[in-house]
């Protein structure tokens, strides 16, 4: 990365994207880890951090901005983006609600969480509340199973969910009205 | 008490830092191989020690080693796979979570082995905060002399990062983890070239598991000879299983391997018993592995008691046996419905395929909407017939192993059981409840040859 990186990228109409001056500099710490002619192995790290400095998502100027970081081409970022399950490429509630699915999930009742989740937010797996709170989304195995049902929201993880629990989790999240993501410490 | 190797420490205090880490023996596998071993020596005593693959297929760790090609002047790499995504498996979080410096001592004495530039642990991305409790026992190596240049005065130098993943269960598999670690879409590559002659940056490689790689720390203090008399025949050592489904006492255990199939469910010690209702079924090794009844778990088909190893889980082949695995062990209770189940892991396959195949793109959709006709009553008999067709033409035909491991817990779950599968058929209307066996479990017809 050279002084030469200008890390604003816009498109005509939609929303600018520019890195922060800590995230440009954690960016720096994560290309050092690879050869010197091998920093495209730092695209899916950078991107995790565009997306929590982006709202939780990858809008194309986020995109954008990574693909001149490390010198790519916009294609070669888009493709990557699009394969991994944790890059949303469409905006996401405040609090991303990522319940697991999977079957050692499901012998422990993960259905009846997803079934109450959706009923409290009056929404289907995939939609947003129309507040911009929440996001409800069923995913595949979470590495939890042996605190089942689970579900994941940014770096957290709520094990052994009840109804109970899961609306207390609820009414606290409410209360925060805080943005979680993946690379929250 | 069985012997613990990997956690006999993990409930000490300050265990997850370096310093309490320390104070319990740790990175004497470091000083031990570093100042008094050579790399062939450390290979040598991985060789004795039998330890096996702990990913899921159990092939032998020092043969994976001798096997890496060593061209002058190209640097190699060890990669460690933390991508943890077979469902039913989760002892690589917990062994990071809790005592991370014992994967990174592990790191630092099989780089030495291997001659490794560095190392790189490829973490799934939903670990994130695991991902940052190992960084922070990187920093605390590097900090301490572990890490870095000339480790020990010995002249080794080695470095260690941690790589994030972004979700996608395919990149466990080895050779999709290393066009993840490049940046890429975690398409597997055709074999060979293997990844030890062909692997990271296409410089020679050795991609392992976490509990493989924590497991050389004991093989190195105590020699592969003591590691070695732990077990039964070619099972040696110790085992992480992680037990979830229907049970008492869902949680991580250290196995020494040999216990019998009977005490790791049953005894308070590990499983302590089905929770509720009766026994109906095991996947013993993650989801991949076939599904077999609860009895021929515990027995194998010829009567003898089945124990946790590779030999006697996978007696009786896939006609009534099944698989040590990733040790991602769960089980069914009798209010849950095989069908459904099947349906659950058929939808996992086909979400999880990456998509260059066809065998595996599509079969796995296939078997993905036939299961749910068949569960939610709308199925044909033929549909059963389909479904074995499909998976047998799916196995064997693909460029990585996701695709064995969509079809054989479908295939398994035919073989077991297709009556079940015929109830739904059957009795279309009272399937068409979520909770149809929770009310009134199945009365499967148990085959005389494994009663
Ligand atoms: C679809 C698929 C998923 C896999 N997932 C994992 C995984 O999450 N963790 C792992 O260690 N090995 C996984 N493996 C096995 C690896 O390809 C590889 O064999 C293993 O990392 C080798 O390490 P080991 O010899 O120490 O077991 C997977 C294999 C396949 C085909
Ligand atoms: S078998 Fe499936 S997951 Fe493996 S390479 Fe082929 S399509 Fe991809
Ligand atoms: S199946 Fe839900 S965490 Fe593993």
């Amino acid at each position: 990365m050279g002084a030469t990186i200008k890390a604003v990228t816009t498109r005509e109409g939609t929303k600018p994207f520019a890195f922060s001056e800590a995230a440009l500099a954690e960016c720096r710490s994560i290309i050092a880890r690879y050869p010197a002619e091998r920093s495209k192995s730092a695209l899916i790290p950078i991107l995790h951090i565009a997306q929590s400095e982006n709202d939780g998502w990858l809008s194309v100027n986020a995109m954008d901005a990574v693909a001149q970081v490390l010198g790519l081409k916009h294609i070669e970022v888009y493709e990557v983006a699009s394969f991994y399950s944790m890059f949303n490429l469409h905006p996401v509630g405040t609090y991303h609600l990522e319940v697991c699915q999977t079957s050692p999930c499901m012998i422990r009742g993960s259905e009846k969480i997803v079934g109450h989740l959706s009923k409290k937010l009056g929404i289907q797996p995939g939609e947003t509340t129309k507040d911009g709170m929440f996001t409800l989304k069923t995913v595949e195995c979470l590495g939890s199973c042996g605190s089942a049902p689970m579900l994941q929201c940014g770096a957290k993880y709520y094990e052994d969910l009840t109804p109970e629990k899961v609306d207390a989790m609820l009414d606290a999240m409410r209360a925060e009205n805080k943005r979680q993501t993946y690379t929250d410490r | 008490m069985g012997r613990k190797l990997l956690f006999e420490h993990i409930t000490k205090p300050g265990i997850q830092g370096l310093e309490g880490y320390r104070a319990n023996g740790g990175y004497r596998s470091v000083e031990k191989a570093l100042k008094t071993m050579s790399p062939e020596a450390v290979v040598e005593e991985v060789k004795k020690s039998g330890l096996r693959g702990r990913g899921g297929a159990g092939f032998p760790t020092g043969m994976k080693w001798s096997f890496l090609a060593k061209p002058p002047g190209v640097p190699r790499h060890i990669v460690c796979n933390a991508d943890e995504s077979e469902p039913g498996t989760f002892k690589d979080r917990y062994l990071m979570e809790r005592i991370p410096h014992l994967l990174v001592e592990g790191m630092i004495t099989s780089g030495f082995a291997l001659g490794a530039e560095s190392g790189y642990i490829y973490i799934r991305g939903e670990y994130f905060y695991v991902h940052r409790i190992l960084e922070r026992a990187i920093a605390e190596a590097y900090a301490a002399g572990w890490l870095g240049k000339n480790i020990l005065g010995s002249g080794f130098d080695f470095d260690l990062h941690m790589h994030i993943g972004a979700g996608a269960y395919i990149c466990g598999e080895e050779t999709a983890l290393l066009e993840s670690l490049e940046g890429k879409r975690g398409n597997p590559r055709i074999k060979p070239p293997f990844p030890a002659v062909k692997g990271l940056y296409d410089r020679p490689t050795v991609v392992n598991n976490v509990e493989t790689i924590a497991a050389v720390v004991p093989i190195v203090n105590d020699g592969g000879e003591e590691y070695a008399k732990i077990g039964v025949g070619k099972s040696t050592g110790t085992k992480l299983i992680s037990a979830g489904g229907n049970i008492k006492r869902p949680g991580v255990y250290e196995i020494e391997l040999g216990i019998t199939c009977d005490e790791f469910l049953n005894s308070d010690e590990y499983c302590g018993g089905i929770e509720g209702r009766a026994l109906k079924a095991v996947v013993p090794g993650g989801s991949s592995v076939p599904i077999i009844p609860g009895e021929l778990f515990l027995k194998t088909a010829a009567g003898e008691t089945r124990l946790m190893t590779y030999e006697s889980l996978s007696d009786g082949g896939f006609a009534t046996g099944s698989m040590l695995g990733s040790g991602g062990f769960y089980a069914y209770n009798d209010a849950q419905c095989i069908v459904r189940s099947t349906w659950n892991h058929a939808r996992f396959y086909h979400h999880e395929s990456c998509g260059q195949c066809s065998p595996c793109r599509e079969g796995t959709g296939w078997m993905e909407k036939l299961l749910h006709r068949i569960e939610n009553g709308h199925g044909h008999m033929e549909d059963i017939d389909l479904l074995w067709d499909i998976q047998r033409r799916i196995e064997g035909n693909t460029i990585c192993p996701l695709g064995d491991a969509a079809a054989w817990p479908v295939a398994s779950a035919i073989r077991h059981f297709r009556d079940e599968f015929e109830y739904h058929v059957k009795y279309p209307t009272k399937v068409k409840d979520p909770d149809h066996f929770a009310k009134e479990p199945f009365k499967r017809e148990l085959k005389a040859s494994y009663a």
